[in-house]
């Protein structure tokens, strides 16, 4: 067995601009392999950009994202969205993005690591294996009651899980996940928490986060954007008593709890 | 609940049985005349069925089908039109001027060679077109318009390359298909089985394609076509390869036409036809295959019954149908009888939700 690098994910320089308008500038990030990191930071501090360079749906103005995969270390700003997720990054959105006219258990189904060209997707046959992999990830995410359901008929909590399932079922190394909580009665975000915890033993996490209570609740490193830059990494402790971020990051939460809830 | 699944799974196979019968058995029960027409709604209902692959499953909406069935219709009549000339260069193109057969006629004496075409050529056209821009990202409405000129470019052509396609006329004057009298009813009969034949295996081949997880990955991409990207899937291959299978069909579809109504002509394939077509399933219910094949032979066999009656009224009544089935019945017919089964299970609102908002 080759010697993983203990790092898994290095954003070096990272900047981003939108028509001029600079999203991210000079943006550092480097992520441990098993981590659970929180990217926080008030509205406009370019967390979800940052999410969306990793995965690809953003394209970076410069600077590169080191990924170092099975195979070896890959830029993945050279690739296209479906190779970097084919490589082992997975997103979850902050809507819920899940696939309404099909099943629960279909949206597991697809999602499932697997050959992905035409071809193969044609003579797919749903194996016993299979069937017992979709049903464990049912289970976790706590909807082996709904398999045959349809997607969209599902609550707005138990759709945020099934995409966390959907994600999960692509066994990727890393996951990016945007607001899981956002909308979730105090209940589901109890249950989210219990399945973040479940899942970070196994793999490296970033949760961009509002919700401080939430944060609160993991023991684990934090990083705070503002305005596009690094302003500072750290434990939760040591986040909460920096006079820099309590001066842009807490005198602004009001704003950022006004627009959660309209979200 | 598994019991009245496979229930209910019995009433539909004796349905395909007793629809298949009904089918098969027509020319003892038709005459002559209807049994051409319905061979020829036939036909139509085989690029039903591929427009609702890409339309009613992939959510891309094709107004440009006209044109794959159309090649298909022009290849079949160029091998017709050969034969029924004797090994002599075809009548129109006498009239235009032209001393010897054009080199990419020859071939198409061979039906077998025809027939590949037919097939082949709208297949590629839709695999280039469909390379091009999904491939690019170009879809929705801009889509759709790109299919609408396609329909415009290849109508001109058709139109202003007289010597070589017969120009508005079309081609027409068959007397052979392989070596019988076209126009005998024997023919004709044999014809329609032929048709029948050919909508059966595009019904069993459509109906592996949207059950096999590539089918599950199409409709994933009409829910949520980034999202599909995110899970590690290219849309753009699955799009392409579902719009050639859905071009392959309309050409067959075509090459059947021609054989049953003996011409094909530029307005056969223009803007209006291709429209009609999109009607056909967006009535019949888009997303069941069935619908789709229900859609063409019912709105066509309504079609020809009130145009008998009222010539000018066909227009206006397509057009209402068309409303009411977009304002109060987007599944079409088929959404309604899911509808009615749903309300007895009392699915929630969401579910009708997915059926009343699928991509367009």
């Amino acid at each position: 067995m080759s010697k993983k690098p203990s790092v898994i994910l290095q954003c070096e320089d990272i900047s981003v601009s939108f028509d001029g308008y600079k999203a991210i500038q000079g943006m550092n990030l480097t992520l441990e392999r098993g981590e659970l990191r929180f990217l926080i930071g008030p509205n406009g501090a370019g967390k979800t950009t940052m999410l969306d360079v990793i995965c690809g749906k953003t394209r970076s103005t410069s600077g590169s994202v080191i990924y170092n995969s099975s195979d070896g270390p890959v830029d993945v700003t050279k690739k296209k969205e479906h190779q970097i997720a084919g490589l082992g990054i997975g997103r979850k959105f902050q809507a819920p993005s899940i696939f309404p006219t099909l099943t629960v258990f279909e949206n597991l189904e697809i999602a499932m690591r697997q050959r992905r060209s035409v071809f193969a997707t044609l003579f797919a046959r749903l194996t016993a294996e299979d069937r017992e992999r979709v049903e464990q990830q049912l289970v976790m995410i706590g909807l082996q009651d709904k398999a045959p359901w349809r997607a969209g008929g599902l609550s707005h909590g138990e759709k945020q899980w099934l995409e966390i399932g959907i994600m999960l079922m692509q066994e990727p190394s890393v996951l990016l996940l945007d607001e899981p909580v956002a909308g979730m009665t105090d209940k589901e975000t109890d249950k989210t928490g219990e399945l973040l915890k479940e899942i970070a033993k196994l793999r490296t996490i970033v949760v961009v986060e509002h919700d401080m209570e939430f944060v609160r609740n993991f023991a684990s490193k934090v990083t705070v954007m503002h305005e596009g830059k690094l302003l500072k990494e750290g434990a939760m402790d040591e986040i909460q008593s920096d006079d820099r971020v309590a001066e842009v990051y807490l005198g602004k939460r009001r704003n950022a709890d006004a627009s959660r809830s309209t979200a | 609940m598994t019991q009245t699944w496979s229930r209910a799974r019995i009433w539909a196979l004796i349905g395909y049985a007793v629809a298949a019968a009904a089918m098969f058995a027509a020319p003892l029960y038709l005459s002559d005349f209807r049994l051409n027409l319905l061979a020829k709604f036939l036909a139509f209902a085989i690029v039903a069925l591929g427009l609702d692959l890409i339309w009613g499953y992939t959510g891309i909406l094709s107004l440009g089908h006209g044109v794959f069935f159309g090649l298909g219709g022009y290849a079949m009549a160029m091998h017709l039109k050969l034969q029924a000339s004797g090994g002599r260069m075809p009548d129109f193109m006498d009239w235009s001027g032209l001393t010897a057969l054009p080199a990419f006629w020859k071939p198409f004496e061979s039906l077998g060679f025809a027939f590949l075409a037919g097939l082949l050529i709208p297949g590629v056209l839709a695999l280039i077109l469909g390379y091009v821009t999904f491939r690019n990202r170009i879809r929705g409405v801009y889509f759709t318009i790109l299919t609408q000129a396609l329909v415009i470019i290849a109508t001109t052509l058709l139109i202003g390359q007289q010597a070589y396609t017969g120009g508005t006329n079309g081609i027409t004057g068959y007397s052979k298909i392989a070596g019988q009298s076209i126009s005998s009813p024997d023919t004709k009969q044999m014809l329609y089985w032929v048709t029948a034949i050919f909508l059966v295996v595009a019904f069993v081949l459509c109906r592996f394609l949207v059950k096999s997880r590539f089918g599950k990955v199409l409709r994933a991409i009409r829910d949520g076509e980034n999202r599909v990207r995110f899970i590690g899937y290219n849309p753009a291959l699955y799009q392409m390869t579902a719009f050639a299978i859905s071009g392959v069909l309309a050409g067959l579809a075509g090459m059947l036409f021609v054989l049953h109504v003996g011409i094909i002509s530029p307005s056969m394939l223009g803007i209006v036809p291709s429209i009609e077509m999109v009607l056909w399933v967006a009535i019949g219910g888009r997303g069941t295959l069935i619908g789709a094949v229900l859609g063409a032979v019912l709105m066509n066999g309504a079609k020809s019954e009130i145009s008998a009656q009222y010539p000018d009224a066909w227009t206006f009544i397509m057009g209402a149908l068309f409303i009411v089935v977009v304002v109060f019945l987007p599944g079409g017919v088929t959404g309604l009888v899911e509808r009615l089964k749903f309300r007895k299970r009392s699915v929630s609102e969401h579910e009708q939700e997915a059926v009343r908002h699928p991509a367009v």
